[in-house]
C-alpha cells in the first residue's frame, strides 16, 4: 500500500492520518500532546508504523498545527501548511460544497467561509480562549464529569440556564452560583453550551455571513451538547465530518498528494526518527536588548533547525534550513 | 543641551541629520528592543496605546546615554497621542528623570508656538540654516522611503534569500553617513548600485496593500516585521504612509509636489468615512478604498491595541471589503502579542489570496 501522511502538531493534541492514494482515510491517531510534542509526535509515528502494513509506502508528508515547523523538521515534510488552510481543504474535500467551517481546537477557534470551494473570509479567536476545548475540559474536571460524558449529559437537559459565557473566568463564577441554586446538572452544562455558542458567534464569527452546508470540526465537534446549540442558533443542520478531530492532518495529507503530484520524491526521514534521540532545547540570544528566545532542534546531538530570532543571525547560520522551511511552506 | 527623540521605525535618521546639520547635540535612543517594550510597559498605564509605552522607554533607555531634553510631536485629538507628551513627561519625572520637554505642536494650529521651539531647539542658527537642515532631513527621509519601497518591490522576487535585506542594511548605512546637502547626489547613486545588485527572478507575486496607524506603520520592532514576513511570503507590498509624505503634509502643508497626500484618501474614504476621527483612521479608509481600485489582491489593517480613529476605521472596512471586493485582514499588536499567531493568520491570509487570484506563489 502507498498513501501520505498527515501530522497536525496542535497545542492540545497530535494527530497523525495515512491516507491511501485515492485520499481515503486508512489510519488515523489521536494524541495528548502533553506539553511535548516531540515525543508525541515520535509516539504517534511508532503507532502508525505498528497498524500499517510492513511494505508500506510514504509518497508524501504534510505538516500543520502550532507545531508544524517542528513537525516538519522531525518527520522530514514536503508541505508544511498553517492550520486554516489545511482545515479549509480537508472539510471542502470530504464535504463537497460546505460554505462554512466551525472549528473549535484545544485553545483556538476560527471560522472559514468558503464560496464556491474557495475560502473567502477567516478569522481566529484573538484575546479570548473561552469556549475552546481546554476550558471545557478544565470545567468537565472541576464537575467531576468524563469529558466523553459531558455532551450526551448536557442533551438530557429540557430547560437550559443561562450561563455568562463573555470571559471563561465569570463563566465558571457563574455556574457555581447555578450549581450553588440548585439548577440540574445537564441543564448547566445546556447552558453552557449555548453561552459558549453565543461567544463564539460574537467573537470569532461576528460580522462574516454563515450560510449552510455548515461543518463542525476540531476536538470540541466530539461534545454533542455544542453541536445542539449551534444547530439551535443557527437554524441549520450542523455536520460533524467522521474524522472531526483529525482535519487538520487530513488536510495536510491532502495538501501533501497535491504537491506531489507535481512529481518529484518525498523527503520523509521514515519511521526509524521515532528512535533517532532529537531534541528541542532553548537559548537566549545576547547579541541585542531584543533577547530573543532561539529555539534550536538538534538530531543526534547536531543542529538541524534554529528560529525564533528577529534578525536571522541563528536560523540563517544553517544554510540549507532557510531553503528546506522556503520549498515546504 | 543633549536633545533625543522616540524611535519610529527609521525616523531617526531624518532627525538627526536634520539635527546634527545645525549643529544640535543628539542622543539617539538605542533601537526599540524587547528591553525598551518592559521598562515601558511597566511604567505606564495599561490602557495607552503601544506608541506611548515605547515613546517612554526610549526616553528611558535615552536617558542612560545622557539625553536631557525631550523633542516630541503634539497633536489636537481626537487621538490620545495629542497628550502623550505632557503624560510621558509626568511619568518620567515622578520616576526621578530631569528631562526638560520641547513638544512640536502642528504648524496649521499654532504655527508661532512651533516656531518659537524649533528656536529654541536650534539656537544661534539662522532661519534660513534651520529651513535647510529641515530640508536635508526631509531628503534622507525621502531617500530612505524610495529605499523601502525598492525593498518591497525586491523581497518577494529575490534569487537568494535575504539578498534584499543585507542590500537594504548596506544602503541604509550609506544614507546615514552623508553629512552634508551636498554628498546626497552621491549617495543616490551609490544605493541605486547596491540596490540593482539584488538578484531577481521573475515570478507570480501578489500586492498587498498595509494601511493603519502610522507608528505601527513604521516600527518593524512592533509590526513584527509585516512587510518582510510578507516579502517572504511571496507578496509585494506597499504602505498607505510614509515617512517623507506625513512631513510633506503636515510640516510642509503639502507644498512639495509629486509626493502621494492624504487629500487623495480623504476624498476616496468619503463614501464611507466624511468625517475627521483622530490618527489616521480617515486615511485607513480612503486607502484601502484606492488600494481596491488598483488591483491589489488584498489589505492589511495595523492597529495598535485600544487605538480609537483605527477601531473606527475597522468597523467601516468589512463594508469596503464587500463592496469591492477586495479581503481585509485586521491585525492589532500589544505587549502581549504572540508572534506565531500572526503567523498563521498571515500565511492563511495569503494562502487565501493566492487561491482566489488562482496563482501559486513562492
Amino acid at each position: 500500500m502507498k498513501g501520505y501522511l498527515g501530522i497536525d502538531v496542535g497545542s492540545v493534541s497530535t494527530n497523525l492520518v495515512f491516507l491511501d492514494e485515492e485520499g481515503r482515510v486508512r489510519e488515523a491517531i489521536y494524541l495528548r500532546t502533553r506539553g511535548q510534542p516531540i515525543n508525541a509526535l515520535q509516539e504517534g509515528l511508532r503507532q502508525l508504523a505498528g497498524r500499517l502494513p510492513e511494505n508500506t509506502g510514504i509518497l508524501g508528508v504534510g505538516a500543520t498545527g502550532s507545531g508544524r515547523f517542528l513537525a516538519g523538521i522531525i518527520a522530514g515534510a514536503d508541505v508544511v501548511k498553517n492550520e486554516i488552510t489545511s482545515h479549509a481543504v480537508a472539510a471542502s474535500t470530504l464535504v463537497p460544497g460546505v460554505q462554512t467551517i466551525l472549528e473549535i481546537g484545544g485553545q483556538d477557534s476560527k471560522i472559514i467561509i468558503l464560496r464556491n470551494g474557495v475560502v473567502t473570509d477567516f478569522a481566529m479567536n484573538t484575546v479570548c480562549a473561552a469556549g475552546t476545548g481546554s476550558f471545557l475540559d478544565q470545567q468537565a474536571a472541576r464537575l467531576n464529569i468524563p469529558i466523553e460524558e459531558f455532551g450526551q449529559l448536557a442533551l438530557q437537559s429540557t430547560a437550559p440556564v443561562r450561563i455568562a459565557g463573555r470571559c471563561a473566568v465569570f463563566a465558571e463564577s457563574d455556574m457555581i452560583h447555578k450549581q450553588q441554586m440548585g439548577y440540574s446538572l445537564p441543564d448547566i452544562l445546556a447552558g453552557l453550551c449555548e453561552a459558549l455558542v453565543r461567544n463564539y458567534l460574537n467573537n470569532v464569527g461576528k460580522g462574516k455571513e454563515i450560510l449552510p452546508p455548515v461543518v463542525f470540526q476540531g476536538g470540541v465537534a466530539a461534545n454533542a451538547g455544542m453541536r445542539r446549540a449551534f444547530e439551535q442558533a443557527l437554524g441549520w443542520k450542523v455536520y460533524v465530518p467522521p474524522h472531526y478531530d483529525v482535519m487538520g492532518a487530513v488536510g495536510a495529507a491532502l495538501l501533501a498528494r497535491e504537491k506531489m503530484a507535481g512529481g518529484g520524491s518525498t523527503r520523509f526521514r521514515g519511521f526509524g526518527v521515532a528512535d533517532t534521540n532529537f531534541k528541542a532545547g532553548g537559548f537566549t540570544c545576547e547579541n541585542c536588548p531584543n533577547l530573543c528566545e532561539v529555539v534550536e532542534i538538534t538530531c543526534e546531538g547536531e543542529a538541524v533547525a534554529r528560529w525564533g530570532d528577529r534578525c536571522g543571525r541563528w536560523s540563517g547560520s544553517l544554510g540549507y534550513q532557510d531553503e528546506e522551511i522556503r520549498n515546504a511552506v | 543641551m543633549k536633545v533625543t527623540f522616540p524611535h519610529m521605525g527609521h525616523m531617526w535618521i531624518c532627525l538627526s541629520a536634520m539635527l546634527e546639520y545645525l549643529g544640535v547635540n543628539v542622543v539617539v535612543p538605542p533601537p526599540t528592543s524587547k528591553r525598551t517594550l518592559t521598562l515601558g510597559a511597566r511604567h505606564a498605564p495599561e490602557f495607552a496605546c503601544l506608541p506611548l509605552k515605547l515613546n517612554l522607554g526610549n526616553f528611558m533607555e535615552a536617558a542612560e546615554q545622557g539625553a536631557d531634553t525631550i523633542l516630541m510631536a503634539g497633536g489636537c485629538g481626537p487621538c490620545r497621542f495629542g497628550y502623550y507628551a505632557q503624560v510621558e513627561h509626568a511619568i518620567l519625572e515622578d520616576l526621578g528623570y530631569n528631562y526638560r520637554l520641547v513638544v512640536l505642536e502642528p504648524p496649521r494650529k499654532h504655527i508661532g508656538e512651533l516656531l518659537s521651539k524649533i528656536k529654541y531647539i536650534t539656537g544661534h542658527n539662522s532661519w534660513r540654516e534651520v529651513i535647510k537642515g529641515i530640508y536635508f532631513g526631509y531628503q534622507k527621509a525621502r531617500m530612505v522611503d524610495d529605499l523601502e519601497k525598492q525593498a518591497h518591490f525586491l523581497r518577494p522576487r529575490e534569487v537568494q534569500r535575504g539578498s534584499t535585506d543585507r542590500a537594504f542594511k548596506r544602503a541604509l548605512q550609506e544614507v546615514i553617513a552623508a553629512r552634508d546637502p551636498q554628498d546626497l547626489p552621491k549617495v543616490r547613486e551609490k544605493v541605486r548600485r547596491i540596490m540593482g545588485a539584488v538578484a531577481v527572478k521573475p515570478r507570480p507575486v501578489l500586492r498587498v496593500g498595509i494601511v493603519g496607524e502610522i507608528f505601527t506603520l513604521l516600527e518593524p520592532f512592533v509590526n513584527y516585521d509585516l512587510e518582510r514576513k510578507l516579502g517572504y511570503l511571496g507578496v509585494e507590498t506597499d504602505r498607505s504612509i510614509y515617512l517623507s509624505e506625513w512631513i510633506n503634509d503636515h510640516l510642509f502643508l503639502g507644498l512639495v509636489r509629486g509626493q502621494r497626500s492624504r487629500k487623495e484618501a480623504c476624498r476616496a474614504a468619503a463614501p464611507y468615512l466624511n468625517h475627521f476621527v483622530g490618527g489616521h483612521g480617515q486615511e485607513t479608509v480612503g486607502s484601502a478604498v484606492i488600494y481596491a481600485r488598483q488591483g491589489y489582491d488584498g489589505v492589511i489593517q495595523l492597529l495598535p491595541f485600544t487605538c480609537m480613529p483605527e477601531i473606527v476605521a475597522h468597523s467601516v472596512l468589512p463594508g469596503i471589503s464587500n463592496e469591492l471586493g477586495i479581503p481585509v485582514l485586521s491585525i492589532t499588536v500589544d505587549e502581549q502579542s504572540g508572534e506565531a499567531g500572526l503567523v498563521t493568520r498571515l500565511e492563511a491570509f495569503v494562502d487565501l489570496l493566492a487561491r482566489r487570484k488562482g496563482v501559486v506563489v513562492q
